[in-house]
């Protein structure tokens, strides 16, 4: 069964149009990564797909039902969790009461708990500061966390922007070996916005390439990798 | 020393109604980027309708509850009606950030007009709950009263049941979370338009026992809140406008630095010193005396 199906997708901010045409499907359970340079239209499309810029044009569908115009919140209902970029976690709060909150739109509390059990064994280290303040946390913890939080949603297709951004070398290998473990453990299906290609590409299983708002390149992650063009040109090494 | 305590006295009491006030100016700015000066106006609107209910029903709480419940639909109304309309058309620019301060001026002189014509201009007062007399101390009393007290306790029930709704239920995550980081929590799954109004309808209902509690040993008209909307406004300022903690203590050190000077300078001086402490704030600790460090917001 196909998962999400992204068909000649455009988004304007006002008068520029930041993606052009923009078509790609990723099958139920996939990875894929969307390689691009900043301001290339990554988290423009990661937007679009989770309802925060509804200038849209194209189509796009998660198991056959359209995702374009509906809003964010609906959008989570479905099983459509997006992480935005930049370690989004509520500084304000607790790192519990941010876990809490990927669940609120439930009516049911007992399965915001269970959720929430669940990601703690996945980051042990979240369990350990539950009372304390988001702010407090470092970089890497901050991620998981946001991450976490998303999980708490219970989602089946899950949007990352740009996990890596502002972490240590060392914390972004931790954290793209975390997705992947994720992923399979839990069956997501995962678009994966990046700037760390290699990274990225490591763990995906199908590639898009975005220049200046269109897709330039995509396929297998491993042809990717291996493409001597694209390498040079857009993976940068 | 009898007169520095019943002058502390006093200042909490008139302290707390206006730590109701600034709460309910905190609980607009924070998730709308508002001051809402329109709060005098929908205070008294909900006094109006609270007077009206208490002085045919000659109970006082009754008319409470009809204010707190006219507050909280006026100000679910202002927002579902007029900011959501005005943000839609005004996003961006200079009309985005002005044309929010002038609606809601402009809505403090169509309610003030509305209420003028419905009740006229003239004052208007109700039998106070409690007795205003003040307690007897030795051989004298002391302007310290029943009233106050009860004033005390109600403004202490309702911050408790603030505080409580705020820090353990999910509604008040959800207003926490809309107000800190919208966009968060809108992908978190809340529907935070629908939040907003409720916030809003909340800061409505606290409005609405500000003035009750105000007018309750005063007059009523249709400028009689705007004093107690200029203290409030002044409470969060030190409280540094985002915190509802940080609005009542600035709201409790203004209540009692401004009966003090009532009590040993003279009248005249109040208001002077009020306007004094809200520029000392902004020159010594504009991010409000709550602020650790930086602030997450400009």
């Amino acid at each position: 069964m196909s998962g999400l199906v992204v068909n000649r997708l455009s988004v304007s901010h006002g008068a520029i149009k930041a993606l052009r045409s923009v078509s790609f499907t990723v099958e139920v359970g996939q990875l894929a990564a969307v390689i691009g340079s900043n301001g290339a239209g990554k988290t423009t499309l990661l937007r679009a797909l989770s309802g925060l810029n509804t200038q849209t044009s194209g189509s796009a569908q998660w198991k056959e039902r359209e995702i374009l115009g509906a809003r964010p919140d609906a959008l989570v209902r479905r099983g459509i969790s997006h992480v935005s970029e930049g370690k989004s976690v509520i500084a304000e709060l607790s790192v519990k009461e941010n876990l809490v909150l990927g669940g609120i739109w439930r009516s049911k509390k007992s399965d915001t708990s269970a959720a929430i059990a669940e990601v703690v064994e996945l980051f042990p280290v979240l369990g350990q500061r539950m009372s304390q303040s988001a702010d407090s946390l470092s970089g890497g913890e901050r991620q998981m966390l946001a991450i976490g939080r998303a999980l708490v949603s219970r989602p089946k297709l899950l949007l990352l922007d740009e996990p890596s951004l502002g972490l240590a070398p060392l914390v972004i290998e931790q954290i793209f070996a975390t997705i992947d473990q994720l992923r399979r453990r839990l069956g997501l299906t995962v678009v994966l916005v990046e700037q760390n290609a290699m990274s990225a590409l490591e763990i995906a299983d199908f590639g898009i390439i975005i220049n200046l708002g269109e897709v330039v390149a995509s396929g297998k992650a491993s042809e990717l990798i291996d493409d001597p063009v694209l390498r040079a040109a857009y993976l940068g090494y | 020393m009898q007169k520095v305590i019943e002058t502390l006295l006093i200042g909490l009491s008139t302290g707390s109604i206006y730590a109701l006030m600034s709460i309910a100016l905190v609980l607009v700015w924070r998730s709308t980027r508002v001051v809402n000066f329109a709060q005098a106006g929908q205070a008294m609107l909900s006094t109006y309708i609270g007077f009206e209910i208490a002085s045919r029903s000659e109970i006082f709480w009754l008319g409470l509850v009809f204010a707190i419940a006219a507050g909280a639909l006026v100000g679910a109304g202002v927002d579902y009606f007029f900011m959501r309309v005005l943000f839609k058309h005004a996003t961006s620019g200079p009309a985005a950030v002005v044309a929010p301060v002038i609606a809601t001026l402009g809505l403090l002189g169509l309610i003030r007009s509305i209420v003028g014509l419905t009740w006229g201009g003239e004052f208007r007062s109700i039998k106070a709950p409690a007795s205003t007399d003040g307690f007897t101390v030795g051989d004298g009393t002391i302007p310290f009263s029943t009233l106050d007290v009860l004033i005390i306790a109600t403004v202490s029930i309702i911050l408790i049941a603030l505080a409580l709704l705020f820090q353990r239920t999910n509604l008040g995550l959800a207003l926490r979370a809309s107000a800190y980081a919208p966009e968060i929590a809108q992908l978190a799954g809340i529907r935070t338009a629908r939040t907003r109004t409720i916030g809003w309808s909340i800061a409505g209902g606290v409005g609405g026992v500000a003035g009750m509690l105000v007018t309750s040993n005063n007059f009523l008209s249709p400028y009689s809140l705007d004093l107690l909307l200029v203290f409030g406004f002044i409470a969060a300022v030190i409280g540094g406008l985002e915190s509802m903690a940080g609005s009542v203590i600035g709201a409790l050190v203004l209540g009692i630095g401004l009966t003090f000077i009532l009590n040993y300078v003279g009248t005249s001086l109040v208001f002077i010193g009020g306007f004094s402490v809200l520029i000392l704030v902004l020159l010594i600790k504009p991010d409000g005396i709550m602020a650790k460090g930086k602030a997450r917001r400009a």
